[in-house]
Order: C-alpha cells, then sequence, then structure tokens
C-alpha cells in the first residue's frame, strides 16, 4: 500500500548554516494511521513539519504525497494536496487573523481552493464549527472574543472543513491548559475516528502523543533516532535519548 | 478571558476620545473652509479694490493685503491648497510606499538589504531639499510640490510597511493561508493589509500634517504654487515684511496652518489609541 | 514566623472586574506553597499584586504582608525595598525577563553590586559564583554573552541566578518551566528544589502544571476565577481532592498519565 505521505532520507540545510537541520530522515504514513514526531526544541520537528506540508523544499532527498514526488510548481498537484493534507497550528493567538471574522477564517480552505462559493461554503462551515463544540453564532465573531481552547477549536474547524484525508498538527494542545488539553484531544480522537483521518503529530507532550498515536518517531538533532509502536517506543525505549524523556516527565503521586 | 481588553482603564479611555474629538473639530474647520472656497469665495483672486495693508473691518474679514487684495479670500484659497498638498502627497506617498514596503518585505537576503539601504538613504535625505531638486527640475506647480513632497514621504511609508508587513508574515496564520491554498496576491489583500492597517492609518495622518507644513514651506521659498494662487506659506512670505504694520496678514495663514497641524497631529493620536484594543490582548 | 500574610486580597480593574476575589492564604519562612490554577484563574495576578506589580488600571485591596512590610497601597519607594530584597521573581518568559542588550554577567551584576557592594574582580567573582550555583557550564562564556544567544533553559538559570543574587527570604517562581523543554523542565525543577532547600528559602510556586507543582511544594491552594477552591497539603489534594473542580483538576491530570502507563506497561 502505498504511503499517504513520505519522507525519503530527506535532509534540509539552511542557506548559510554548516550543518543540516534535519538529515536522514525517513518516514512513511499509511492511509488512516497516525504518527507522532516526538522531541525537544532544536530537534527539527517543525522543519520535518514543513516538508510535510510541502512549505519548504528538501535539500536532500524526497518528500512524496501518494506515491508522486512533491512538485511545488505543480499547480493541480498542489491543489490536490492541499485538499487533502491541512494542519493545525500551535499557537491558537497567531493561527487565526485577527482582522476577519470567524466565519472567514473557517471558510478560507473552502473558496482558496475552488471547493465552494460563499454561499454553499456556509453549512459546512456551520456544520464544521458545530462538531467542534461551538455554537453556530461564532462565525460573526472575532478571534479574540474566544479563549485559547475555543480558538484551537476554530482552527480544527478550520483544518477539517474541506474534508482532508490527512491532519499535521504542531503541537495543538501544548499553548492550553490541562482540562482543555484533554478536551482537544478527546475532540481529534474522535474525528480521527470518525473520519478515518490520518494524522502526523509533532509533539514534545508524550502523554499526549500516547493518547493519540499509534506510531512514535523520535527525533534528536535533527535524526530520527528511534521508530515504531508507541508502545513499544515509549513503554521499552531502547534509545538512551527516548529514555531521558520519559523519565524528564513529571508525574503526579499515585 | 473574553471580551474586553484588561488592560485598558476606562480614564484612559474616555480621554482619547476627546483628543480624537478635538483634533476633528481643528482639522474639520479648515477642511469646511476648503470646501466652501470651491463653491464661494468673498472677492476674486484678483481684485485689488481694497485699500492697500487694510486693517480689518470694512467689508474686509481680515484686511488686505500689500496689493490690495483681500486677505480672508486668500486665507480661504489657502486652505483648499494645504488639504489639496495634504491628500495629494499622502496618496502619492500611500501608493509607492505600500508596493515598495510590501515588495521589500517579502525579499529575501541582499534584495532586502539593498532596498532597505536605499530607503535609508532617502529617509536621511531632507525632504525639503528633495523637493526643492524635483521641482527645480520641473515648473514650480502645486503638482510638482506634491509630487515630491510625496515621493519624499514615500519612503518613510515603505519602510514602515517594511516592518509592519515582516511581523505579519512571521504569524502562523500567513501559514495557514497559504496551507488553505489561498494564492500571495489574495494573501497580501485580505491578510496582510488589513491587520497593518491600524498602525498605517495613524503614520499617514501624521504624513498629512507634515506634507502641509512641507508645501507651506516650499511655497514660502518661492517653489510652490505661483501667485495668484495663495499658499498660506506665500502669503507668510509676502506679509513678512509689513508684519509690524500689518499683522493679519501673517497670523492668519500662520495660526490657520498650526491649527490644522495640530488637528491632524489629534486625530492621529486618538486613533492611534482607539484603533488598537482588540488586537493587543495579552493573554491572562 | 510567616514571612507573606495575605488576608482578603481583592484585585479589581478600574471598570469594577473582579480579577481575584477575597484571597487569604500564608507562607512561612522556609515553607512552599504552590498556586495551581488555570488561565484566567487570577494566580499570576496574586503574585503581581504581592509584589506591588499591578498594571496600571488595576488596584489591590485587602491585607498583603511581606517580611512585615504591608504592600496593598504603599508607596514605590517602600515596595522597591521589599522587592529584590526580601522577595525575589522568575517568570516564565526567560526572554522578556533578560534585558537583550545587556550582556547576562552585567544582568547579574547589577543585584549583587546592589546588595553586597562588591566591585571590580571581587564583583566578578560573585557572578561566576552565581552562575555556576545554577550549574550553568562554562559562566565565562554565558557571562559574556546576550540573552538571545543562549538557550531557554540557560537563559531561565539565568534569570534563577539574578533572583537568587539578592538572597531573598521569599522566592516567587511563575510558571518558571512552562516555555522549557520536558528534560530541561526537569532539570531546572530539581535545581530550584535543590537551592531552596539549601538556602531555606520559602517559595510561592505558580503553575497550571498539577505535577509540577507536587514535585516542588508542600502545600498548594488550588485558584479558580480568582477564588481560593481549595487549600492543603499537596499530596493530600491531589491524591484525595475534596472540591469538585479540583476533582476535575485532577482527573483531567490523571486521564493524560494514563495514557503514558498503558504504554508502559510490559
Amino acid at each position: 500500500m502505498t504511503p499517504v505521505l513520505e519522507l525519503k532520507d530527506a535532509a534540509v540545510r539552511y542557506r548559510g548554516t554548516a550543518a543540516d537541520v534535519v538529515a536522514d530522515v525517513s518516514l512513511a504514513v499509511e492511509a488512516g494511521e497516525s504518527l507522532a514526531l516526538v522531541g525537544e526544541s532544536g530537534a527539527g520537528k517543525t522543519t520535518l513539519l514543513r516538508l510535510l506540508l510541502g512549505l519548504a523544499r528538501p535539500t536532500a532527498g524526497a518528500v512524496r504525497f501518494d506515491g508522486a514526488g512533491l512538485n511545488p510548481r505543480d499547480r493541480e498537484q498542489m491543489r490536490r494536496f492541499r485538499r487533502s493534507v491541512q494542519c493545525v497550528f500551535q499557537d491558537p493567538y497567531s493561527s487565526l487573523d485577527p482582522s476577519r471574522r470567524v466565519g472567514a477564517i473557517v471558510a478560507e480552505p473552502l473558496r482558496s481552493l475552488g471547493l465552494d462559493s460563499r454561499s454553499t461554503a456556509a453549512p459546512k462551515v456551520a456544520a464544521a464549527l458545530e462538531r467542534v463544540g461551538l455554537q453556530a453564532d461564532a462565525v460573526d465573531r472575532y478571534p479574540h472574543e474566544f479563549s485559547g481552547g475555543q480558538r484551537q477549536r476554530i482552527a480544527i474547524a478550520r483544518a477539517t472543513v474541506c474534508d482532508p484525508r490527512v491532519l499535521l498538527a504542531d503541537e495543538p494542545v501544548s499553548a492550553l491548559d490541562v482540562t482543555t488539553r484533554v478536551k482537544v484531544v478527546d475532540l481529534l480522537a474522535e474525528l480521527k475516528q470518525e473520519r478515518g483521518l490520518t494524522l502526523v503529530m509533532v509533539s514534545h507532550d508524550l502523554s499526549v502523543v500516547a493518547s493519540l498515536c499509534e506510531r512514535t518517531a523520535v527525533l534528536e538533532r535533527g535524526r530520527v533516532v528511534e521508530q515504531g509502536a508507541t508502545s513499544q517506543v515509549l513503554g521499552e525505549p531502547g534509545h538512551p535519548y527516548t529514555r531521558r524523556l520519559i523519565e524528564s516527565v513529571p508525574r503526579l503521586p499515585v | 478571558m473574553t471580551g474586553t481588553d484588561l488592560f485598558t482603564p476606562t480614564k484612559r479611555r474616555s480621554r482619547r476620545s476627546v483628543t480624537l474629538v478635538v483634533g476633528c473639530v481643528l482639522a474639520g474647520l479648515i477642511a469646511l473652509l476648503a470646501a466652501v472656497s470651491l463653491f464661494w469665495l468673498p472677492y476674486d483672486a484678483d481684485d485689488t479694490s481694497g485699500g492697500r495693508l487694510a486693517g480689518p473691518g470694512d467689508g474686509h474679514l481680515l484686511g488686505t493685503d500689500k496689493l490690495g487684495r483681500d486677505l480672508f479670500t486668500q486665507v480661504m484659497t489657502g486652505s483648499r491648497i494645504a488639504v489639496e498638498a495634504g491628500l495629494g502627497s499622502v496618496l502619492i506617498a500611500a501608493a509607492v510606499g505600500i508596493t515598495l514596503g510590501v515588495l521589500a518585505a517579502y525579499a529575501q537576503g541582499w534584495i532586502d538589504d539593498t532596498l532597505s539601504a536605499f530607503l535609508d538613504i532617502l529617509i536621511a535625505f531632507p525632504t525639503l531639499l528633495l523637493a526643492m531638486l524635483i521641482v527645480a527640475a520641473r515648473s514650480a506647480t502645486l503638482g510638482s510640490a506634491v509630487l515630491a513632497i510625496g515621493l519624499a514621504q514615500s519612503a518613510v511609508v515603505a519602510r514602515l510597511v517594511r516592518i509592519l508587513v515582516k511581523r505579519v508574515l512571521a504569524q502562523d496564520y500567513i501559514t495557514a493561508a497559504r496551507t488553505s491554498g489561498t494564492s500571495w496576491p489574495r494573501t497580501v489583500l485580505s491578510h496582510v493589509l488589513p491587520n497593518i492597517w491600524p498602525t498605517l492609518v495613524v503614520n499617514l495622518a501624521l504624513q498629512f500634517g507634515l506634507a502641509v507644513l512641507a508645501e507651506a514651506g516650499l511655497s514660502y521659498l518661492g517653489l510652490g504654487a505661483p501667485p495668484p494662487n495663495a499658499s498660506w506659506g506665500r502669503m507668510l512670505q509676502e506679509a513678512q515684511a509689513t508684519f509690524t504694520t500689518a499683522p493679519a496678514g501673517a497670523l492668519a495663514p500662520g495660526i490657520l496652518l498650526v491649527l490644522l497641524v495640530i488637528g491632524v497631529n489629534l486625530i492621529a493620536d486618538g486613533l492611534r489609541d482607539t484603533l488598537d484594543p482588540a488586537t493587543r490582548r495579552r493573554r491572562a | 514566623m510567616t514571612l507573606l500574610d495575605v488576608r482578603g486580597l481583592t484585585v479589581r480593574t478600574d471598570d469594577g472586574r473582579i480579577l481575584v476575589d477575597d484571597l487569604s492564604f500564608t507562607v512561612a519562612g522556609g515553607e512552599r506553597l504552590g498556586l495551581i490554577g488555570e488561565s484566567g484563574s487570577g494566580k499570576s495576578l496574586t503574585t503581581l499584586a504581592v509584589l506591588g506589580l499591578l498594571p496600571d488600571g488595576m488596584t489591590s485591596s485587602g491585607s498583603v504582608e511581606l517580611a512585615g512590610t504591608q504592600m496593598v497601597g504603599a508607596a514605590e519607594r517602600s515596595l522597591t525595598g521589599v522587592r529584590g530584597r526580601d522577595a525575589a521573581v522568575v517568570f516564565q518568559e526567560p526572554l522578556t525577563a533578560l534585558d537583550p542588550l545587556m550582556r547576562l554577567g552585567r544582568q547579574i551584576a547589577e543585584p549583587l553590586a546592589r546588595r553586597t557592594g562588591l566591585t571590580g574582580k571581587h564583583l566578578r567573582g560573585a557572578v561566576h559564583q552565581a552562575l555556576e550555583q545554577v550549574r550553568l557550564p562554562e559562566p565565562d562564556r554565558i557571562a559574556r554573552a546576550f540573552a538571545h544567544e543562549v538557550s531557554g533553559g540557560q537563559r531561565q538559570r539565568v534569570a534563577l541566578a539574578m533572583a537568587l543574587a539578592c538572597e531573598p527570604k521569599l522566592l516567587i517562581a511563575d510558571e518558571p518551566t512552562t516555555a522549557l523543554d520536558v528534560s530541561v523542565q526537569a532539570e531546572m525543577l530539581e535545581l530550584i528544589d535543590g537551592l531552596v532547600r539549601e538556602r531555606e528559602m520559602a517559595v510561592l510556586f505558580v503553575s497550571h502544571d498539577l505535577a509540577v507543582v507536587s514535585r516542588v511544594t508542600d502545600r498548594v491552594l488550588v485558584m479558580k476565577d480568582g477564588r481560593a477552591v481549595e487549600q492543603g497539603v499537596v499530596h493530600d489534594i491531589v491524591r484525595a481532592p475534596r472540591e469538585t473542580y479540583t476533582r476535575a483538576l485532577v482527573a483531567s491530570a490523571r486521564k493524560l498519565e494514563s495514557a503514558l502507563d498503558l504504554r508502559s506497561a510490559p
């Protein structure tokens, strides 16, 4: 089965720097699967995410979508790609345009990809907002009227409104409180179940990773040091870095 | 956690609207004079029937100048020229400045550096001097003056737009627009410009005041619109010699000039404060 | 000996909104109290009120006695004497807590010099010692570096060194590890724990993370919407929460953590 998204020996190096930000990265995501990218700051997770989103090109290796190399210049492919692969960003305070109303924000993928006119988009927007637990009147309000958790829901609504196959999430709950975190994680799990979504999630929060993803890849300084089933990687970590990460998580007293 | 800005005290908020109101009143008065002058003037521009340097009264509200022309008429015409100069310059500065600024913000590496250096040099060049060069190259008309001032100011606007746009481009919602398939021009129109608008408008309001002053300066030096178009700057220059005997000729344009510039600056101040709140919320 | 005595603290905005409502708690010398709550619970505002650092447009009423000085309604002059000497703060975001244009060594030297009166070579030595105390390797390089040239964890250690340089009786830490990576966080918590015990300092530790708070404090106060919900020994609160809100908080934290446990099962 062709993986829906794939990185093959990918490397990225920024102009003017000596070292690769990421190197020798090979990851494959099958349809309906969920993969977590775990690591600390500077590990290269965001760079990998940008590769998978078609926002950056690898300096070596390849990024593949449905088996074919991703070519940003191929308009038709990019249109299909953008429709199938959407993203939820980390900071709910910066991922929503403060000058636009929620309705317009959520409708943007539908409009920009030419999927709907303003009138046909409206019911889809309403449905998406409802699905994430927000009231219908949210469409006319501005982002600053909502809390962090609610904004992240709006971001999820935007990411799911065009019915994508793959959802990429960059630390989707890190900026949220614990009780909100649990609710958003539950929402993502439900959406994953309902729509058979493929999920690729970048996170440094291991408990969120364990709740949502069956497979995990651990990144250290731009390289994948361990990869496999989450129960294996986090349960019986082979690599010392992974072990250190798990031991660092502060635990509640039993 | 929703709704109003936690950190804006109510007292401060009401003080701001006073600023805005006072500014609007001052600038509005001048604008009114300018508007009226388009339809009606008490005397013709070259009517020299009144006695020379007559004081206020007797059919002339402010008196007459050294050639016998009505001062009030000249003041009204001058207000129209001042407003035209301000608007014209600001429009040119905005059009050129915003375009250059957006391009500079998207530029990377050496293109960005070169463009920024070019803008910095332009800004360092004294506006008046630059304006004089342009006016000297063409003929001395209001149009030349406005073009010159507008171009000189566009560098400042471009610099500001560049930094504002760069800040916006660093936000996640721009990346989200990209992944939503939004085209680059559409992103600039729907996401970038609306988010730099408040700060930009305030700056343009300030540029208006500066443009009016610059035009007055150019006219004073004889480089602006030629007589009989009575720009305030020209009136000041002509009334210089007779200031002690017939002060109205200098006081009238001088005071109105000050009122207009202060009025516009107060509007800029008031706008700056009222346009900001929603976007500046701190996370609770 | 009560170091910090807060009684009926209320913080309201100029247009009448109440952000902290009739809060009371005490911190004795050498005691470690945690303030736990979610966004909007008023926990950060409480620390600001304790130091007299509330922003314009907010006023506090009630009583806050810090090392014998009444902080509510006091003149700025008396407040500056208390800040740094009796209480020091470490904030969440090290990038904004440190002056970006000043070398780190100099930023530590300032409070040190104020307190000890040292100068020149002796002052430099004291700065190095301060950096070593927070277990920063290469203190020479760090002292000469600017804030943006070191990592987030290192910046936060420098901020901690600055706070400790004044040898305060009370250390107030407002989410000091939230912006850090998980392994760096673990080290930072261990560092704070060790230093606080060593110097017998009192700590007021603010966080939204129950696990973190239970690591570094003895007692905890749970806040919601500006009010105190429950107070007690941290282990008791976590194991047997009484109030509904606290139960919900603990339940959410446990639920997330349990995901890790399942995976760790052999």
